[in-house]
């Protein structure tokens, strides 16, 4: 049998590798001539058949397998070939351990082994400087974050007005009155005798510093219990968290069948437990059942299964060919009348009665078995539902009436009817003026809005009539606004269609409507405007004859109005004289004398000389403060034919002048360069804009202006140092701080190498990059 | 603006019930009408002035911007405070009727206010805003610290006030020395100096010396309250002008050639030969500078405490006869003959303003003591009153029948006219207004040709040089009636003298400082600001202070696409031409808006026009 089957391997292989290396084709017929020879027993045989299949299934492609060359001892020694049996094998280090025999212990060793090996080479270590900069960079951040308790505190010395060192920790500057009054005693004579007053008056002399209720809560929790407290709520909260896990876990289970059976059970379990608490309890029973009530409602308020739900209603359309559709819909069915069935509180000996009567009811249909509730008892709910039908009736009503009411535009369904009839006669109202308005209808298509031209009577004409027609509709608008939606639809009709198109105005859309009203109220508008535009000039003219006789009295209005004060006027304008009660004496020493001869002279030569000196030396003061402008013409440049190119550069104006309105003033625009040394040319750090720096500064210091508590306050010292005490540097006590902050951060100065596992991440993403 | 209370000044009653309204401060045992146990009853305010002082009830600490100011005085409710009585007992179980600070008026602390906060700040760091907020809380906290100093303010201002109809001016000076006390009515008297001819006289800062010198060299000083005389010289020479300096210990006489200073011995100290043909003297009392005015057209500025010449300004106006100084930041008034009055500082070769007053030659010019208002009088007769907050415009203008020759200030904003030999006094109506010109408050007909004016100081007196001699007349409400104790105390003694003396040469004010507005020092040199920014940019090669370009921020969920961020950048360089558009537009508008009205508006008669 071995031999015939070596045949038929042969002879399938021949065929199948025809066109296969000649080499191989040779050693392997000889192969298995040897084989042949030699081998008798059928162990050797299927051995061999076994490589051969190997051979053959190596030969094709790229996994042909080499026959490797013999280089060790093996089992099988061949004269002609070295066999390549178990070199081809990788060896594995569990053969190492593997002894003759399996034995179980060796195996967990061989588990740890296939462990280390599925792990990766260990990477190479990063170079000596990163380690240092990663171990830097995190002792930096750690270091930070330590110190950044202290911002706030050092925020505030440097925003306190004053420092005083050495820093002491602050004593309650006002010790509450009665720590004073325990540690005092009353020592002389008047004191006590106050004291004895108080006592005999029973004054409180020291009330107790706390209440013993506040005491008593102080004293409340030690502790012990607090932290038992603490672990209670938290295994507590453990306990809740799993029991939610495991909620959650349960109900993300999609099967379907998974579902039912947890809800089977639950009814069962809840059924027997139902049947238990009767016997037990029959109140809770009672309540049990209220809650089975409860689901009857739900279901008879939901219609949950009543074959109106999305499934359902394919079900019913498959149920014709579907014998489990059809099935389904019945257990729905069932279902529902389960749910809707009422439950009959009745005592064992009535039970039997109430199953005949559940039965009568599951005959009967829903409505009706309502109506006999209703019999029964007074249920609101019910009745609600009942007249709901009737309502239900009306509505069907209604939609002949909707079309009609939808065409109006209008929301509203009932109370229609009246404004109808009003606008029917005021749509009369309306054709009577129409006749009166033809003739001009064209000019106001024409006018615009905004045009604010003299009109011609006739449309004059139909504004005034306009006018009155929008009083009306304001005042119909107040009274009733959709009455004055309505109305406001005509006149547009009329406005813009004069033609037939007007009997149907209710056919008009709703937003329309407002445009009108609010384009007939514009027109209305633009009439008053036009009213008003005619005083107005008048009005300005009065203003402005007005304004010149408050010249005197008020110069700022004078400036304003004004740009240029009349220079003449100033000077010139006739002044009242005083009325002395006492007249100079007229005869006078004789250099007064010869002065009011001068002083005579000089009126009679005084006038607008003086005036127009003045003008002329402030025009030349205005000149020479002028920036000039820049004249770089060259000789010879820019001479050639053509429009010849200017070399003047032109100097920027300045800021206006400050006597530009004051003809009588010249200001000199010079700088004081020597009081301008004295002020402050650089602005200090946190101002950015100059305005800011000189509010600061505005308010004078110095004892002059000040009170002495003001100027004492003004001018503290920033640091204040007690002479002859050391100042220690700042400690964490010293402003309220625990002080385990500094040794933390002693941890990591110690031994920075030392590296947590949020460190190694950061090593590892600093290898990364 | 630090008041002391007066030490031992006793109240110099200088009218009669029938006339002068005087005030008396209520004294505490004076209080009969009332229940003497005080904070026993927290009842109701006793009379109107303890009203204004009623405390409130005190607000939330943190809102310290207004709480501790009161718009108006309120009467405290009872019932408000018996709500939480145990707050506010005590010990003894007494309740405090008037619990927190007392309130301050408003307008008393708005008067000690400097920050202008009318301008509007532009959007600062919060740092900065720090700054700023312990800035305006330093200021509040100081104006109303100030304000409450007030109180000891407790003089007040005595005014003439006519019976129904009468007419103050009628009122002579016998009337009025009548009236008042045998102390006050001492202050009215007349020197007859008929010898040595026209007089100027000048009282020294605390009002309490008088000096006078006549044109024929009668050079005097004394004590004009004790009348004690300290020197009597005669300098053979004609005087020009005669000033105190610093301190009734010194005086500055204007003499035919040049400047001398005497002692109050009647000693020559110095001979200034710089300052020749001075016509007219006035004294820098911070600065410590003596201002010369020459006929050869120069104005010294002379350092007393030094003895140098600061400046010495060629006016370019003739001769100089007419100078006040202001006496709120010390430039120096000229008056010129072409009508003008020129404004002058030392550290200015030119003059700071330069005024058209009158149409004639200026007769005499004043300063108020506030700065606010400055009389002129012309050879046109007429008297002007301007105002020098900046725009020199004349805010009422008499003719007088005769012209006013001289003209000044009194502490209180009363102003006096010399025309002729009369004098003619008018009031304002409240302090810090301008005298009226309507109506005379007082006349007096001297003996002669007024030839020189002043106020005294811290008295209702008016001293007036004239041929006959010095006439001191009362001027009820002339004088300031509260004085600072540090300052220029009346009643002060050598020693005192000698210590303020030396404080006030340590916080002498330099010349340079003198310009139109005294509170410049408190502002920014703006030009080398601008000029140190340019600098520096040119330096740095980039501009520190420059708004950084928008770097737009990394988005997550790969909204940060390359294209995304140059979107948002465009987005924001847009937004930011868009403004600047639109604030060159508005600009625009401006102009056009400015610019309109400047044209002559259409007028309906332009038709005509051919």
């Amino acid at each position: 049998m071995g031999i015939l089957h070596s045949h038929f391997s042969v002879a399938s292989f021949n065929s199948l590798l025809a066109l296969s290396q000649q080499e191989e084709l040779a050693d392997l017929p000889k192969d298995y001539l040897l084989s042949e020879s030699e081998d008798e027993g059928d162990n050797d045989g299927e051995r061999k058949h076994q490589k051969l299949l190997e051979a053959i299934s190596s030969l094709d492609g790229k996994n042909r397998r080499k026959l490797a060359e013999r280089s060790e001892a093996s089992l099988k020694v061949s004269e002609f070939n070295v066999s390549s049996e178990g070199s081809g094998e990788k060896l594995v280090l569990a053969d190492l351990l593997e002894p003759v025999k399996t034995s179980s212990s060796l195996a967990t060793v061989k588990k740890q082994l296939s462990r280390v090996k599925s792990k990766k080479t260990v990477e190479l270590p990063l170079n000596k400087e990163e380690i240092e900069r990663i171990h830097r960079e995190v002792a930096f951040n750690k270091t930070a974050q330590v110190l950044s308790k202290w911002d706030p505190v050092v925020l505030k010395n440097r925003q306190a007005e004053q420092l005083v060192f050495p820093l002491e920790k602050e004593e309650p500057a006002i010790a509450p009155i009665e720590h004073v009054l325990s540690g005092w005693k009353a020592r002389t004579p008047l004191e006590q005798e106050i004291f004895n007053l108080l006592h005999k008056n029973k004054q409180p002399v020291a009330d107790p510093l706390l209440t013993p209720v506040e005491k008593a809560s102080l004293r409340a929790m030690s502790l012990e219990e607090a932290k038992m407290r603490r672990g209670e709520l938290q295994r507590a909260r453990a306990l809740q968290s799993y029991y939610e896990a495991k909620a959650r876990r349960e109900k993300k289970i999609k099967s379907k069948k998974y579902h039912k059976v947890v809800k089977k059970g639950k009814a069962k379990k809840a059924l027997k437990e139902f049947e238990q608490l009767r016997k037990v309890n029959p109140a809770a029973a009672l309540e049990e059942l209220e809650k089975i009530e409860k689901a009857r409602m739900m279901e008879r308020m939901s219609l949950k299964h009543q074959n109106s739900g999305k499934w359902a209603k394919s079900k019913a359309i498959m149920a014709k060919y579907d014998l489990e559709a059809r099935q389904a819909m019945q257990e729905q069915l069932s279902k529902n009348k389960e749910l809707t069935q009422k439950l009959q509180v009745a005592s064992e000996s009535e039970e039997e009665e109430g199953g005949t009567e559940d039965v009568e009811e599951l005959l009967v249909p829903d409505v009706v078995n309502e109506v006999q509730m209703n019999a029964d008892g007074p249920n609101p709910w019910m009745l609600r539902s009942c007249t709901s039908d009737t309502k239900e009736a009306a509505t069907q009503e209604d939609p002949e009436q909707l079309p009609e009411l939808e065409a109006h535009g209008v929301s509203e369904s009932e109370g229609e009817e009246r404004p109808v009839a009003e606008e029917e006669i005021l749509l009369r109202e309306f054709e009577e003026r129409r006749s009166l308005r033809k003739i001009s209808e064209l000019s106001q298509d024409a006018e615009p809005a905004g045009s604010q031209e003299t009109k011609d009577s006739g449309s004059q004409e139909v504004l005034s009539e306009l006018r009155v027609l929008s009083q009306k509709l304001k005042e119909n608008h107040q009274s009733r606004k959709q009455k004055a939606s309505s109305e406001g639809t005509i006149p547009q009709v009329q406005r813009e269609e004069p033609a037939p198109e007007e009997e149907e105005p209710l056919l008009l859309q709703r937003p329309e409507r407002v445009q009108t009203l609010e384009e007939l109220e514009e027109l209305g508008k633009e009439e008053c405007f036009q009213n008003k535009e005619l005083p107005r000039p008048v009005l300005e003219g009065q203003q402005s004859e007005r304004t010149p006789n408050n010249r005197p009295d008020a110069p700022k209005e004078k400036k304003k109005k004004e740009q240029m004060i009349d220079l003449q006027n100033l000077l010139t304008t006739q002044s009242p004289s005083v009325k002395s009660l006492a007249v100079p004496t007229v005869e006078e020493l004789e250099d007064e004398e010869e002065r009011n001869h001068r002083q005579m002279i000089k009126e009679a030569f005084a006038g607008d000389d003086v005036i127009r000196d003045f003008l002329k030396e402030k025009r030349e003061a205005v000149e020479a403060s002028k920036p000039k402008d820049v004249d770089l013409t060259l000789p010879g440049w820019g001479e050639a034919p053509g429009s010849p190119p200017s070399f003047l550069i032109k100097a920027p104006e300045g800021p206006p002048r400050k006597d530009k309105n004051l003809p009588n003033v010249i200001i000199n625009e010079k700088r004081n360069i020597h009081a301008a040394a004295h002020q402050v040319r650089v602005l200090p750090y946190p101002f950015t804009h100059h305005w800011q720096f000189e509010r600061t500064i505005q308010t004078p210091i110095g004892s002059t202006w000040n009170t002495q508590r003001a100027f004492q306050k003004l001018t503290t010292p920033k640091v204040v140092t007690k002479p002859g005490h050391i100042i220690n540097p700042i400690k964490a006590e010293d402003v309220g701080y625990r002080s385990s902050s500094r040794s933390d951060l002693s941890v990591i100065q110690r031994n920075p190498k030392r590296i947590t596992t949020r460190h190694k991440k950061q090593l590892k993403k600093c290898s990364v990059d | 603006m630090e008041t002391a209370p007066k030490p031992g000044k006793d109240v110099p009653p200088k009218k009669d019930k029938l006339q002068t309204k005087r005030k008396k401060p209520r004294r505490y045992w004076e209080e009969e009408t009332v229940p003497t146990t005080a904070g026993a009853s927290p009842g109701p305010p006793r009379n109107k002035k303890n009203r204004e002082l009623r405390p409130q009830r005190p607000k939330n600490a943190h809102i310290l911007k207004k709480s501790r100011i009161s718009k108006k005085p309120q009467v405290p409710k009872k019932p408000r405070e018996w709500k939480n009585p145990e707050s506010q007992r005590g010990l003894s179980g007494a309740q405090d009727p008037f619990p927190g600070p007392a309130p301050v008026p408003v307008e008393v602390v708005q008067k000690f206010c400097r920050i202008d906060k009318s301008r509007k700040l532009p959007h600062s760091k919060a740092k900065t805003r720090s700054r700023l907020e312990v800035a305006e809380a330093e200021e509040e906290e100081t104006s109303i610290k100030a304000a409450r100093s007030e109180l000891l303010l407790a003089e007040e201002p005595g005014f003439l006030e006519g019976e129904d109809g009468e007419d103050t001016a009628k009122i002579c000076q016998a009337d009025i020395v009548e009236a008042v006390d045998i102390a006050s009515a001492a202050k009215h008297f007349d020197l007859n100096l008929r010898q040595f001819g026209p007089y100027r006289l000048n009282y020294s800062r605390t009002g309490r010396h008088l000096a006078f010198g006549g044109r024929r060299g009668h050079v005097a000083a004394l004590d004009w309250v004790t009348k004690k005389l300290m020197c009597e010289i005669n300098v053979m020479e004609v005087v020009r002008d005669i000033r105190f300096l610093h301190s009734e210990a010194l005086l500055a006489v204007a003499q035919n050639r040049w400047l001398h200073i005497y002692d109050n011995q009647g000693i020559e100290l110095h001979c200034i030969r710089r300052c020749d043909r001075v016509t007219r003297l006035e004294f820098l009392p911070f600065h410590f500078l003596l201002a010369t005015a020459s006929e050869t057209g120069f104005l010294t500025y002379l350092d007393v405490s030094v003895g140098k010449i600061v400046a010495a300004l060629n006016a370019r106006a003739g001769r100089l006869d007419v100078m006040s100084q202001n006496p709120y930041n010390a430039v120096i008034h000229l008056g010129h003959s072409n009508g003008t009055v020129s404004l002058w500082s030392p550290a200015m070769k030119e003059p700071l303003a330069k005024i058209l007053c009158h149409r004639g030659g200026v007769r005499a010019v004043a300063v108020d003591s506030t700065g606010t208002y400055m009389a002129t009088s012309g050879l046109d007769h007429q008297l002007k009153i301007f105002d020098l907050r900046g725009t020199y415009q004349p805010l009422s203008t008499r003719t007088l029948p005769h012209g006013a020759g001289h003209l000044a200030f009194s502490q209180r904003g009363l102003l006096v006219a010399g025309m002729g030999d009369i004098v003619n006094i008018w009031a304002g109506q409240g302090k810090a207004s301008p005298p009226s010109l309507e109506q005379p408050y007082l006349t007096h007909r001297l003996s002669g040709p007024v030839h020189g004016l002043q106020f005294c100081p811290f008295e209702d007196v008016l001293g007036v040089g004239h041929t006959g001699g010095i006439t001191s007349m009362l001027v009820p409400g002339a004088g300031e009636p509260n004085f600072d104790g540090l300052e220029s105390n009346p009643y002060r003694s050598r020693k005192q003298r000698q210590e303020w003396e030396v404080k006030a040469l340590l916080e002498k004010v330099p010349a340079e400082l003198i310009c139109l507005d005294p509170r410049a020092l408190a502002e920014v040199d703006v030009i080398s600001l601008e000029q140190g920014k340019k600098e520096q940019i040119e330096r740095l090669g980039y501009d520190p202070q420059a708004k950084a370009p928008f770097q737009p921020k990394p988005k997550q969920k790969g909204r940060s696409s390359t294209a995304s961020l140059v979107k948002r950048k465009r987005k924001v360089m847009d937004e930011e031409h868009r403004d600047k558009v639109r604030q060159s537009l508005q600009q625009q508008h401006h102009k056009e808006a400015k610019a309109k009205p400047t044209g002559a508006r259409p007028s309906a008669l332009d038709r005509f026009v051919r």
